[in-house]
């Protein structure tokens, strides 16, 4: 037992759970790169393996169709592509916004009021995100929570339409991802000394030149950390924009699902997909860059 | 004359607890003052008021007649430099150092001159744009002594300067403040809780305890006119006697410890009186015979140590009276055989310190 | 202290709590609602909760979440467990970039495409092997540990991290060997770590639509996909009840949670 355990333990402690994420993880997504390039069909799997090995021998006849059908309808795509950017993009801006008067005041208040405040930043960010979106429809809907306040209070007689706008987009995804923001931000700003603020009181710097000369540069890191957690699941998205959004707020996320569950275009919602990969992929590149220059 | 700086009945309470209780003293300009303490005892308070960061509950502070109360920390003639320094850890050496200089309106080219000038000062020059955590301990100590003497303050408080370095750097760096400190003519306030750094600064020491300031004087008073036993422990080594005073010889008091003891002291005594005698090592001998000095006893010898200068012994003598006492090694020794199991100590009248008991 | 947080700020705060809180709190409030519909309040009732013992559809959905959030996030804790150890304990070994890549590569990519990439690789192993035969709770219960592990990881990670480890050398020194070490010393202190691993997966499982979705078939939807489709007709009253129901559990599991591990990490720092 315990030469078994010196001898393979460490092995089979990197190997099983290695084993298990190539398997479950790696291998899906090469599988969803064969079926982009393979073509539609109707049958069941509704497209023909470009890569196949079976009882009559390895097969390999890639097709760029499903790419070329992108670039050929390229308005249908693009916008859905743009708008997950530019919605999650202004979405990351809110988040920021609502977080950093967050994060800064859980990090300044005493332990106890810290404890209580983390908790509440934290128990929505375990309750469903499709709950809460949920809640949210029923403050935001036409005969909802918000239009009878304001037609009661005679600020308006026809409710104001706020569902499937970019209104309400926001609101989702702040609801959302707020919690992520404001996790790394507190961890930069409760790292923060104290002292470091008196030192640049004593100075002679004023509140806002302290903000700007001293808490916000030290609290980039967190900004950084923050803006990805929010703008990456944003990209990709699909609650939000289907539960919340219109027409002009189609997102990525939910054309691979209508292609998928809709259409039955598996080659081309796979394409979709690995496009989506791609506009993930050039943040997190440029956030590592970004960690080896801070280094050197 | 005014004094420059005047401290008055300040106090400090968090709750019930007392942080600084009724603190008074007066500084002239150019002091370097030293404020002393165990720890707790509410030096970095003191300091955290007088840069404005505490507010206290009583009493006044004024710098050169005028009334700090109500001036906010960042418009006051006083820099502090923090127990931990406090740098700015994204900003260039050049750009900690000129930060409260940037928010005056000095010309840029003032403030390289400036900044120049206190690098070569605190011996940095050509390491103006590095970054503090690439600089050793003492660097950044002298990094933040800069900074903090940048904006020309009246008055600068030092928070344990030193208490980051390793003993050599210490020592060294002790001088070069007192160094600066003459050469600008600032008003320092040095808080530490190493007596041997204060004695060593300082031209007046404060010494405090609970709160309170319980003596203040030039470092040679407190060392040896100590006015409370808690005074004389705290500075320096010393070793207590209880006695009780027997009766007046016309120019000395005899005591009864646990051997009779001749005091000199001015104060007056009733017979029956118990004091406290106190007596630094230095100024007890220990000799292998009986000298037939005044105040001599028998003593055996516990255990020595060597401290390269001289050796510090500890000694029991009748009743159970221990003493501590130190023999340098440059005096023509007496007793210095190791072997020695049993000696005689013997000191002067004038050398004893009595303290209410 | 003068440099306290500006009262702007607080207030800001007070108002992204307010966007935390608010819509849930209103919606927990018209789940009491006796009418119909659902703005207009009339009157206190507890109806709907009583409605949903009664709805089949929706305690098979949730007998199925249940069963696939215990099982995929037991997988998940004790394979993120083993992850957490080869980063954390093990110097440089050759598969460490790779294991680095496809553990943290689940936490960012988009659900819609780990979904569609697994179902993918289902179909393909199906025509292949004729396993797995269908999609089900089975086919669900492995996507949700394939991601949940990579969460798992990095909460155990950080708490072993910053574990001393110290603690455990002097257990090697006093004569234990691996793997007691580990089971006797480690294993008790990040243990908080592991609860909060197996939560956090759970939540993750039981929270999940979109990858679900992907992966399961006909006759295995979860509760979410049930929600889902109800929501889509409109804003029920039901909805409402089921919601808050959901939201109280989860909420008290996590309260009780942090609580016990704010506790525990208080008293190991005063030790
Ligand atoms: N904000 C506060 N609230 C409550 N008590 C405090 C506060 N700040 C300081 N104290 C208490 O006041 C006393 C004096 O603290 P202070 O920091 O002035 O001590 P110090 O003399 O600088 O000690 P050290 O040498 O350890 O730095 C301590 O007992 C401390 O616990
Ligand atoms: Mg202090």
């Amino acid at each position: 037992m315990n030469y078994f355990f010196q001898r393979f333990g460490r092995q089979i402690v990197i190997w099983l759970p290695l084993a298990w994420l190539l398997l479950f993880f790696m291998l899906p997504l090469i599988e969803m790169i064969n079926v982009s390039f393979s073509e539609a069909r109707r049958a069941v799997p509704p497209y023909n393996p470009a890569f196949q090995f079976g009882p009559g021998g390895i097969s390999f006849q890639p097709v760029v169709d499903n790419y070329y059908l992108i670039y050929e309808y390229w308005e249908d795509y693009l916008w859905p592509a743009v708008n997950s950017i530019r919605l999650a993009f202004f979405s990351t801006l809110y988040c920021l916004l609502f977080a950093y008067p967050m994060a800064w005041w859980i990090a300044r208040s005493n332990k106890s009021l810290q404890h209580i405040l983390l908790i509440l930043v934290l128990m929505p960010f375990w309750t469903s995100s499709l709950l809460r979106m949920y809640a949210l429809i029923g403050l935001l809907n036409p005969n909802g929570f918000i239009n009878d306040i304001l037609i009661w209070a005679g600020v308006t007689v026809i409710p104001i339409q706020m569902m499937q706008t970019d209104f309400s987009i926001y609101a989702g995804m702040v609801l959302t991802y707020l919690p992520l923001m404001i996790l790394p931000l507190y961890a930069s700003l409760v790292r923060l000394d104290g002292s470091i603020i008196e030192a640049a009181a004593d100075l002679g710097a004023r509140k806002w030149d302290i903000f700007k000369t001293i808490i916000l540069p030290l609290s980039i890191p967190g900004i950084i950390a923050g803006s990805l957690l929010v703008f990456i699941p944003a990209v990709g998205e699909f609650v939000i924009p289907a539960l919340l959004g219109g027409p002009e707020q189609l997102m990525l996320g939910k054309v691979i699902w209508t292609e998928f569950f809709r259409n039955r275009d598996w080659p081309v919602a796979s394409a979709i997909a690995i496009i989506l990969i791609a506009i993930i992929i050039l943040p997190i590149v440029y956030a590592r860059y970004q960690d080896k220059e801070g280094i050197s | 004359m005014a004094p420059f700086i005047s401290i008055k009945n300040i106090s400090k309470k968090y709750g019930n607890f007392s942080a600084v209780d009724n603190v008074s003293f007066n500084l002239q300009k150019g002091e370097l003052f030293s404020l002393l303490g165990p720890s707790g005892c509410g030096k970095t308070t003191l300091l955290r008021i007088l840069a404005g960061f505490e507010v206290s509950n009583t009493g006044s502070f004024e710098i050169d007649g005028h009334d700090m109360d109500n001036v906010d920390p960042a418009d006051r003639p006083v820099n502090i430099m923090f127990q931990h320094y406090a740098l700015f850890p994204h900003m260039s050496v050049f750009n900690n150092i000129s930060y409260g200089l940037r928010r005056t309106s000095l010309p840029k080219s003032e403030i390289k001159s400036r900044v120049e000038e206190l690098l070569e000062l605190v011996r940095l020059s050509g390491m103006s744009e590095r970054k503090p955590k690439t600089l050793s301990g003492g660097q950044k100590q002298r990094v933040a002594l800069a900074r903090a003497l940048a904006r020309r303050p009246k008055l600068l408080l030092l928070d344990e300067p030193l208490a980051a370095l390793d003993k050599k750097l210490r020592s060294d760096t002790q001088f070069e403040i007192c160094k600066i400190q003459e050469q600008l003519g600032t008003t320092f306030i040095v808080v530490t809780h190493d007596q041997e750094e204060a004695m060593t600064l300082s031209t007046r020491i404060g010494v405090m305890n609970e709160g309170k300031l319980i003596q203040l004087g030039t470092p040679k008073e407190i060392y040896e006119q100590p006015q409370t036993s808690f005074v004389a422990d705290f500075v320096g080594e010393i070793s207590f006697l209880e006695a009780v005073v027997k009766e007046n010889k016309n120019t000395h008091w005899l005591m009864q410890a646990a051997v009779p003891i001749y005091v000199s002291s001015d104060s007056n005594f009733n017979v029956g009186q118990k004091v406290k005698l106190a007596l630094r090592p230095e100024k007890i001998s220990l000799t292998s015979r009986p000298t037939g000095n005044i105040n001599e006893f028998k003593v055996d010898i516990l255990d020595f140590a060597f401290y390269g200068a001289g050796t510090q012994y500890r000694v029991i003598g009748p009743e159970g009276v221990k003493l501590k006492l130190y023999q340098s090694h440059n005096q023509p020794s007496k007793a210095n055989s190791p072997m020695l199991k049993t000696g005689f100590v013997n000191f002067s009248p004038e050398a004893i310190i009595v303290l209410e008991s | 202290m003068r440099y306290d947080v500006p009262l702007i700020v607080k207030v800001l705060a007070i108002v992204g709590f307010g966007i935390l809180y608010i819509p849930v709190m209103i919606m927990m409030i018209y789940s009491f609602n006796s009418g119909k519909l659902v703005a207009v309040w009339a009157g206190f009732s507890t109806k709907w909760y009583r409605e949903l013992w009664t709805d089949d559809i929706l305690l098979s959905a949730l007998y199925k979440s249940l069963l696939i959030g215990m099982s995929s996030a037991t997988i998940s804790t004790f394979f993120g467990l083993l992850i957490a150890i080869a980063f954390v304990r093990f110097s440089a070994f050759r598969a460490r970039l790779t294991l680095s890549l496809v553990a943290s590569a689940p936490l960012v990519m988009p659900e819609a495409v780990t979904g569609l990439s697994m179902l993918l690789l289902f179909i393909a192993m199906e025509t292949t092997f004729g396993w797995p035969s269908g999609r089900g709770v089975d086919t669900i219960m492995i996507a949700h540990a394939t991601f949940g592990m990579c969460f798992a990881a990095v909460v155990i990670q950080t708490r072993l991290r910053d574990m001393d480890r110290y603690l455990e050398e002097a257990a090697r020194d006093l004569g234990e060997r691996q793997p007691f070490v580990f089971m006797s010393i480690t294993l008790p202190l990040i243990f908080p770590s592991i609860i909060a691993a197996w939560l956090l997966s759970f939540t993750l499982s039981f929270d999940d639509l979109v990858i679900a979705s992907f992966v399961s078939g006909p006759g295995s939807s979860t509760l979410p996909i049930v929600i889902f489709s109800k929501i889509r007709l409109g804003v029920s009253p039901e909805i409402n009840a089921i919601a808050t129901l959901m939201i109280l559990t989860i909420s008290g599991m996590v309260l009780a949670g942090s609580m016990l591990i704010l506790k525990r990490d208080s008293r190991g720092k005063k030790n």
